[in-house]
């Protein structure tokens, strides 16, 4: 007879160096070159609330300089108003890494604008829709850009103020904050703002809401900026100190009428 | 025996400086029935010649719809012109998924016609066989632009191509100066005019009945 005997065929044998076991040491699996994909599961440098207001003439975004490490004060000099075109803001919270990627994502547009030269510029609205569009489909990745963003602008004579959260939910308002100005900011928004106010009140409602949020929010510190946006174009501060009062008395003595059992 | 040694391939120059596959199909545009277009200071209109291409047959339609606010008249090969239809209405409609507003008209232009040259450089592919006259309104206005095979492209007041455009364009060139202050009726009443000049026999012309050779 010829060619090997009848019967089951013989099972593979290991060499040297190989597992059988799916998962052991040594065992060859199809691995990617570039490895595992990985997921921001967490964020790690972060900026915190952003806020924003329509006002008479336009637009004002104001934010704080702080790119925190966790909860260390770990970059204060952080800017986080980008200008994104002529007649577009925009200011960024949430993981700082990802703000620059999406910083460079409209920096490509901006300069594909600039490209055609058709005098076209994308308006508020599209970066808005745009900038939505980014977020939820990376959140559709289970891949989040871990941000919220504040988009302002005006164009035609209109104003735009909108937000874009993680996941890709949007809204427009007249007042907007992120994060922790959702919960200290919008509240004295919402019984002092006007969209007929003056730059000059405007600029004193946004102090005041930053100076609360530095109060009450410890990833925050008094380094801030204000930018506006008009139908002249877009001008963003210079980093400048909010002053800050310490001597109150429930500053100085904090756990009076509230002691701890140690 | 003579042989044309310089249009085997779209890539090849001729001595003369020409590329002769990419003239071929601007002569496939020249063959195709006439298209024109023409614009005032708030509208733009197009205008077809439908010509059957036998008396078994129907016509081809020339007029596409591109998006709400934009749409295009085609000279040339009809399927062709189909490709580049289906193209800018994908691109419309991503570009409205993406930044929720309409295409800027002059951006879809660039883009057919970016598409058009890379056939004029690349000898794996085939140039379209079609004119485009593209017709749409955005926010600075309306507009009337013509792509061709080669790349180019031009906006204009009015423009025709195809069989016969140059009696249209001749048209066109005259009365164009009052174009600009036209009712959208004046618009379309020029329209007709212009193409009725690219037809081969003139309606009043006792051929043009007997020998039905206008639709």
């Amino acid at each position: 007879m010829l060619g090997p005997a009848p019967g089951p065929p013989a099972a593979h044998v290991p060499y040297a160096g190989e597992s059988s076991v799916p998962g052991a040491a040594g065992h060859k699996f199809d691995v990617p070159v570039d490895g595992p994909a990985k997921h921001t599961n967490d964020p790690y440098v972060t900026g915190t609330s952003v806020l924003g207001i329509k006002y008479k003439d336009g637009v004002l975004i104001a934010a704080d300089t702080l790119a925190s490490y966790g909860s260390t004060i770990r970059y204060k000099s952080i800017e986080r108003l980008h200008k994104v075109n002529d007649h577009t803001l925009l200011g960024a919270s949430g993981e700082i890494s990802d703000y620059q990627y999406i910083s460079n994502l409209l920096e490509e547009l901006a300069t594909d604008d600039f490209n055609h030269d058709d005098g076209l510029q994308l308006n508020p609205k599209e970066i808005y829709a745009y900038l939505t569009r980014v977020l939820y489909n990376r959140r559709n990745k289970f891949d989040p850009l871990w941000n919220s963003l504040v988009i302002g602008g005006v164009k035609n004579g209109k104003s735009f103020l909108g937000v874009v959260g993680m996941i890709g939910a949007a809204y427009e308002d007249d007042h907007v904050a992120t994060g922790f100005g959702n919960h200290l900011a919008r509240p004295i928004f919402r019984s002092e703002h006007r969209p007929d106010m003056t730059e000059d009140e405007g600029v004193a409602l946004l102090e005041k809401c930053l100076r609360v949020l530095y109060y009450r929010d410890k990833q925050s510190i008094n380094k801030v900026q204000v930018a506006k946006v008009t139908e002249k174009g877009i001008e963003i501060s210079r980093p400048y100190a909010l002053a800050s009062e310490w001597s109150y008395q429930a500053f100085v003595d904090p756990t009076k009428g509230a002691e701890g059992s140690w | 025996m003579f042989r044309n040694q310089y249009d085997t391939d779209v890539t090849t120059w001729s001595p003369a400086g020409r590329l002769h596959q990419i003239e071929y199909a601007m002569e496939a545009v020249k063959q195709g029935s006439a298209a024109i277009g023409l614009r005032s200071s708030t509208h733009v209109v197009l205008g077809t010649l439908l010509r059957a291409a036998s008396e078994l047959s129907s016509y081809q339609r020339k007029v596409f719809k591109i998006d709400d606010h934009m749409g295009i008249a085609i000279a040339g090969l009809n399927a062709d012109g189909r490709v580049l239809s289906r193209y800018m209405r994908n691109e419309c409609i991503n570009h409205n998924f993406v930044f929720e507003s309409p295409m800027p008209v002059g951006r879809l232009v660039t883009q057919v016609a970016d598409k058009s040259q890379v056939s004029t450089q690349r000898a794996s592919a085939r140039p379209y066989g079609v004119g485009l006259l593209v017709a749409g309104y955005d926010e600075s206005g309306p507009h009337l632009y013509n792509t061709d095979p080669s790349g180019n492209y031009f906006e204009y007041y009015a423009m025709a191509i195809g069989a016969r455009s140059q009696a249209a364009k001749t048209y066109l060139e005259r009365k164009f100066e009052g174009f600009k202050e036209a009712s959208l009726d004046e618009l379309v009443k020029h329209a007709l005019f212009a193409v009725k000049e690219s037809l081969q026999f003139l309606p009043c012309s006792p051929l043009a009945f007997g020998g039905r050779a206008y639709e």
